[in-house]
């Protein structure tokens, strides 16, 4: 028991650089295996957090575009669109990579400043960036649906009141259309944080072997050649934390529904919407 | 493959793009696009079997059979997919390997010796005299199974969210006209779900389409490997020397993963017209009023 303390002293934090550098070597404990991959999971929270938190907002804006009459602001949103959902995030992350690796190594000169470029290529930026296009692509399919499911009736009260452009927007279509969406942006959300175990197998190297709990997961599995157990540790945790995501969408689906009858029941999770 | 391009370094501009994109390495690069295709063509019909499997037996009413169903069901909702493909594979190998190792081995040699997994070599799958194709072939097989695994418990909880979306008065009566429960599942439930399923099944088929890339994970020599050795940049030891072309095969794999769900979806639409044609459904409905 107080050599596992020792182990997760040491390892808990080994995917942000902090702790022992060298990964153990033989005679793997099952201590080790669950505390490393756990601190591969850091990155998996760190990379769907930040990646849910911009691409909301962004699929917002491209949703709005998208259902705009402007052809210059509707078309580049259909095919932003179009491209992210029609490729697989796998290829996105190697072109990503590729295209990154290939901005000038001495940073590009601006204004009489040079704006560095290599940490692009690094997975933090270089992975999120595709992990923020890629969510937003999707949610934004599901926004735009909502938008255009809004109630008649609801923007007819909005017109009687005298609620028009911005106001009309915000006070009335935004909400209604995230009530709408929440199921299905739920279930975006848990996708996307299962993608994020793709970030390692990609192109993004892991620098000094720091890499996500999947990483981890298949180190050991390589390692011993024993697939049955540093799998089933990477299963369990993230079923663990599917699960803590569906609570937390779960809350906010409460607030968005508070002045409905019936809101305080607990929203189902409806697997049937695949994304 | 062209006689003009016997000597490669001699040519210039397009007749040297000709030339380079015919190299018999670029042959297996558009051949591995088959294996990508035929892979979707294997897979689909298998997760689809296993699937109904699945939907039946979270159905059942035997109450083990249940619970299989329902935790075959519930896994992939809560586990990446990705983590299903790194383990089916290595641990089907594995199984198959010591199953063997108990027949054809000396079994007084341990087959897990500290971190080795050791069969002998009669044990060994797919044999190391075995040919190369039958290498890939098992690789092959084994990313076949993965896959359907997976899609196959994507698709029972579609299919079993069809079956539950059949209006229960359909099948009240047939139960009122004396069908036992096998009866019903065979004349009414299952012609009728298809309808509902197809929505759910045609957003399976994308993500499948979009998992195929992850081939490359197993080891099977597939578009991203071929995208990956051929881009990579040559030197002039290579017959066509250039600089790091990653970038552009991985473009024209994005073109062809577009074309491949914009495809589809264009095919899918068909369908769907065709299933909701004179159904009592809100589709059904507008096809007939726009007819009259």
């Amino acid at each position: 028991m107080n050599e596992c303390l020792v182990t997760i002293q040491e390892y808990a934090l080994r995917s942000l650089g902090i702790g022992e550098r060298m990964l153990p070597r033989g005679d793997f404990t099952l201590c080790q295996q669950i505390t490393l991959i756990g601190s591969g999971l850091l990155w998996n929270l760190y990379f769907a957090a930040f990646a849910l938190l911009i691409g909301f907002f962004l699929a917002n804006a491209l949703a709005l575009a998208k259902t705009s009459r402007n052809p210059w602001l509707r078309k580049p949103a259909e095919w932003f669109i179009f491209v992210f959902r029609g490729s697989p995030l796998f290829i996105q992350f190697f072109i990503a990579y590729e295209a990154l690796v290939q901005l000038p190594r001495t940073g590009i000169p601006l204004l009489g400043l040079t704006l560095p470029t290599d940490w692009m290529t690094k997975a933090w930026a270089g992975a999120l960036l595709v992990l923020v296009l890629n969510t937003a692509a999707y949610s934004a399919e599901i926004f735009y649906g909502a938008l255009r499911n809004l109630p008649k009736g609801e923007l007819e009260a909005a017109d009687a009141y005298g609620l028009s452009g911005w106001t009309r927007y915000r006070r009335i279509m935004w909400p209604t259309a995230m009530r709408l969406a929440w199921p299905a942006y739920t279930n975006e959300a848990i996708f996307l944080f299962h993608a994020t175990t793709l970030v390692f197998f990609s192109g993004f190297p892991a620098l000094r072997q720091q890499g996500d709990a999947l990483y981890y997961a298949s180190y050991f599995a390589d390692k011993t050649f024993n697939p049955f157990v540093a799998y089933p540790i990477v299963a369990g945790f993230f079923i663990l934390l599917t699960l803590l995501l569906i609570t937390l969408f779960g809350v906010v689906n409460r607030r968005l529904n508070r002045h409905l009858p019936g809101a305080t029941s607990k929203v189902r999770y409806r697997p049937n919407l695949l994304r | 493959m062209f006689a003009s391009c016997a000597d490669p370094k001699t040519l210039e501009g397009l007749a040297w793009l000709l030339c380079y994109l015919s190299s018999g390495k670029h042959l297996l690069f558009y051949l591995s696009f088959g294996t990508v295709i035929l892979l979707l063509l294997i897979t689909a019909p298998i997760a689809l079997l296993f699937g109904f499997g699945g939907a039946l037996a979270v159905r059942s009413r035997i109450t083990p059979l249940r619970w299989f169903g329902k935790i075959y069901t519930s896994m992939v909702r809560g586990i990446p997919d990705i983590i299903f493909f790194l383990f089916v594979p290595i641990a089907l190998d594995q199984g198959f390997e010591w199953l063997r190792a108990k027949v054809y081995c000396d079994p007084s040699v341990p087959i897990r010796q500290g971190n080795e997994f050791v069969v002998c070599p009669a044990a060994k799958l797919p044999l190391s005299t075995a040919p190369e194709w039958v290498h890939q072939g098992y690789g092959i097989f084994l990313a076949v199974v993965a896959f359907a695994i997976v899609f196959g418990a994507f698709a029972a909880n579609v299919l079993n969210g069809a079956m539950n979306a059949v209006p229960r008065a359909q099948l009240e009566t047939a139960e009122a006209y004396g069908m036992s429960p096998r009866q019903v599942n065979r004349r009414i439930l299952i012609p009728q779900m298809w309808t509902y399923a197809l929505p759910g099944l045609t957003n399976l088929w994308m993500i499948l389409v979009k998992a195929t890339p992850l081939l490359f994970i197993l080891g099977v020599e597939d578009i991203v490997y071929w995208a990956r050795e051929l881009g990579g940049s040559k030197t002039n030891a290579y017959a066509y020397p250039h600089p790091d072309w990653r970038l552009y095969y991985f473009l024209a794999i994005l073109v062809f993963y577009l074309l491949m769900t914009w495809g589809s979806e264009r095919i899918f639409d068909r369908i769907r017209a065709r299933l909701s044609h004179g159904q009592a459904t809100a589709a059904g409905e507008a096809m007939r009023k726009a007819a009259t």
